[in-house]
């Protein structure tokens, strides 16, 4: 290893990222974008859901149970007098999601202490909302039937009557429960992936086409020197892009940061050094920039994205699938990136995804380390 | 300390890949500070013989030595001593000149207290000291050879590889080009260069003339053409050996 060739190698590195411009636009522009498409988009918090009611009663106790819908911040009803057409028509056109029947007999059986029946209407083509939808609306209407019971009671001389249970829930770590708490740093692990893996896929690929790597050839470099300095370059490249999705996640999205930063910081310079041998890697093996680039997209970024545990529970799939996770880097890192962030838990916890972290770099290294040397030679 | 000996010495030196056998025995040698001309067409194995010779490819048999090293064994010396010009242009289009010749002053390991004396040389050489701040992708034909040959004395090699440096430039750019292959020679460099130019053939010290990766004749231009009878050019010369190996079976 010799330094100044090195130095050489990273500094040429280096001035290829900022003169491809569209490649840096690209790296810096995407986890700005994920992470405000991730973070505004995939919220699973459901509010505000478009209902129709069709009341075919008109009594008090209906216009009542209607007045909980209208209070309700998960309910916005955006027709007061449909009817059946009227609410597959607007669920077909999508302006609609719920529609609430209520029977005409409401406030009879109401009051003749016999049950009444109210019919909800879901669109189940989007059956996460749906489920969620469908929750609240039961729910609101336990509330009142169960209010109602009450008065009754009260009414015919009983003494006021408490909920035999009383559930009080409290969420640690995410206690909003919101989403974008875990999409973002989740999201860290995919963005770091994107950058480090496919952009270093096409760095060795392109000084085979570009015949460069003949020229190279011809000199005393060593693959080495090669491998570390093109690393060294989009390393920082890399640790930019964390800073920037650190920024924005803590400053904009308000994403709590518990943890500790310096360890934050390792895990990531970790998982991101992996990600980077793994690109040259398939650069080294395919020789082609669009084989090394479709490589890294099946190999890299889509395991981040969807065995990482970031939108996808991994407790919910299948147990073939489960073990299949155990070899994507970025299962650890989200849940290093989840541990410090939320729970602000440290090394004596997350040391074993660390550990795999460190394991899975080193490895890599090695593999693209041997493959960049039989190439060369 | 430079070894004593020829700067190029090939002996038996074969190259199959697969059935197809690229260089077929070859054996010769090139004195220190020669302009030594590798002429052929194309598919003649001229390419093949200087990749080997300068580490890049592995020999199938044979030996070959650079600079007093085995090319086989201590390829590592061989390329410090060594610069390339491959046929194809490789140097980065997306970098200046003067970053270009940066570059591979760091690649060779020059010294930095040496660096701005040898890029400025370099510069003067190539003719491009108001192109330093280029963008070589702009540069014309003529001026990217400079360059690439620019890049490659940056370390001062005593042998330079030059594979068909010339193809695809005017021929007043290859007029000038071969002025600054003269220049090298002068200062004791010693130049192994391929074409398919005839004329180019007639400026080389001494030239190899490749059919089908053999050695079909062998000498100075002046030696070749007079065993061929008066008034012969360089272009009868190839002919009639080409006939000649022909005949023999090749």
């Amino acid at each position: 290893m010799n330094w100044r060739r090195f130095r050489a190698i990273f500094h040429k590195e280096a001035l290829h990222i900022v003169r491809d411009w569209r490649s840096l636009m690209m790296a810096l522009a995407v986890p700005m974008l994920m992470l405000i498409l991730f973070g505004y988009a995939l919220t699973r918090y459901v509010d505000r859901i478009p209902t129709v009611i069709y009341d075919q009663d008109g009594s008090p106790q209906s216009r009542e149970l209607v007045e909980r819908f209208r209070g309700s911040r998960y309910f916005s009803i955006v027709e007061r007098q449909g009817d059946y057409r009227e609410i597959i028509q607007r669920i077909n056109h999508s302006k609609a999601i719920l529609g609430v029947v209520i029977d005409k007999d409401f406030a009879k059986t109401v009051s003749s202490n016999s049950v009444a029946r109210v019919q909800l209407l879901i669109d189940g083509s989007d059956s996460n909302t749906a489920s969620i939808a469908a929750g609240y609306a039961e729910a609101l209407i336990m509330a009142y039937s169960a209010e109602l019971r009450e008065q009754q009671i009260v009414r015919r001389g009983a003494g006021k009557m408490e909920t035999p249970i009383d559930v009080r829930l409290r969420v640690l770590y995410n206690n909003e429960l919101k989403s974008k708490n875990f999409i973002v740093p989740g999201l860290i692990a995919v963005i770091l992936m994107i950058i480090a893996a496919l952009l270093t896929s096409l760095t060795i690929a392109r000084e085979w086409e570009n015949g460069t790597m003949e020229q190279l050839l011809s000199t005393p470099v060593r693959p080495n020197e090669l491998l570390l300095g093109k690393l060294a370059a989009y390393f920082l490249l890399g640790m930019a892009d964390m800073a920037i999705a650190l920024a924005l996640g803590v400053g904009v999205f308000h994403v709590p940061l518990r943890g500790s930063l310096l360890l934050l910081t390792f895990a990531s310079a970790l998982y991101l050094f992996g990600a980077l041998c793994w690109g040259i890697f398939l650069s080294a093996v395919t020789r082609t920039q669009l084989l090394a680039y479709q490589a890294s997209l099946v190999s890299s970024f889509l395991p981040a994205f969807i065995l990482s545990g970031f939108i996808f529970s991994i407790s919910d799939m299948p147990l073939i699938i489960q073990q299949v996770t155990r070899i994507v880097p970025a299962r650890y890192f989200v849940a290093v990136l989840k541990g410090i962030f939320l729970k602000g838990v440290g090394v004596s916890v997350l040391w074993m995804d660390l550990l795999f972290l460190f394991v899975y770099a080193a490895i890599v290294f090695m593999l693209a380390s041997r493959k960049m040397r039989q190439k060369m030679a | 300390m430079p070894p004593d000996g020829n700067a190029v010495e090939i002996r038996n030196l074969v190259k199959r890949f697969g059935e197809f056998v690229a260089v077929d025995h070859v054996t010769l040698d090139v004195g220190r500070g020669e302009i030594f001309g590798f002429l052929g067409p194309n598919g003649a194995g001229k390419s093949t013989t200087i990749r080997i010779l300068c580490g890049l490819l592995a020999p199938t048999s044979g030996s070959a030595q650079v600079h007093g090293y085995d090319v086989a064994a201590q390829s590592e010396q061989v390329k410090q001593s060594i610069g390339y010009m491959s046929q194809k242009f490789s140097l980065y289009d997306d970098l200046t000149v003067e970053e270009n010749l940066d570059f591979f002053s760091g690649i060779y390991g020059v010294p930095h207290e040496l660096r701005a004396e040898r890029k400025a040389f370099a510069l003067r050489m190539a003719g491009l000291e108001d192109e330093r701040a280029s963008m070589t992708r702009l540069l014309a034909g003529g001026w990217k050879q400079r360059l690439a040959l620019g890049c490659a004395i940056l370390h001062q090699p005593p042998i330079l590889f030059l594979d068909e440096p010339t193809s695809g430039v005017d021929p007043m750019a290859r007029r000038q080009f071969w002025d600054l292959i003269y220049a090298m020679a002068e200062q004791g460099t010693t130049v192994f260069v391929s074409t398919h130019y005839m004329e180019e053939a007639e400026y080389c010290h001494r030239l190899a003339l490749m059919y089908k990766g053999r050695t079909i004749a062998l000498g100075a231009p002046s030696e070749l053409k007079a065993e061929h009878g008066d008034g012969a050019t360089m272009n009868d010369v190839f002919i009639a050996s080409i006939e000649r190996a022909e005949e023999e079976g090749l």
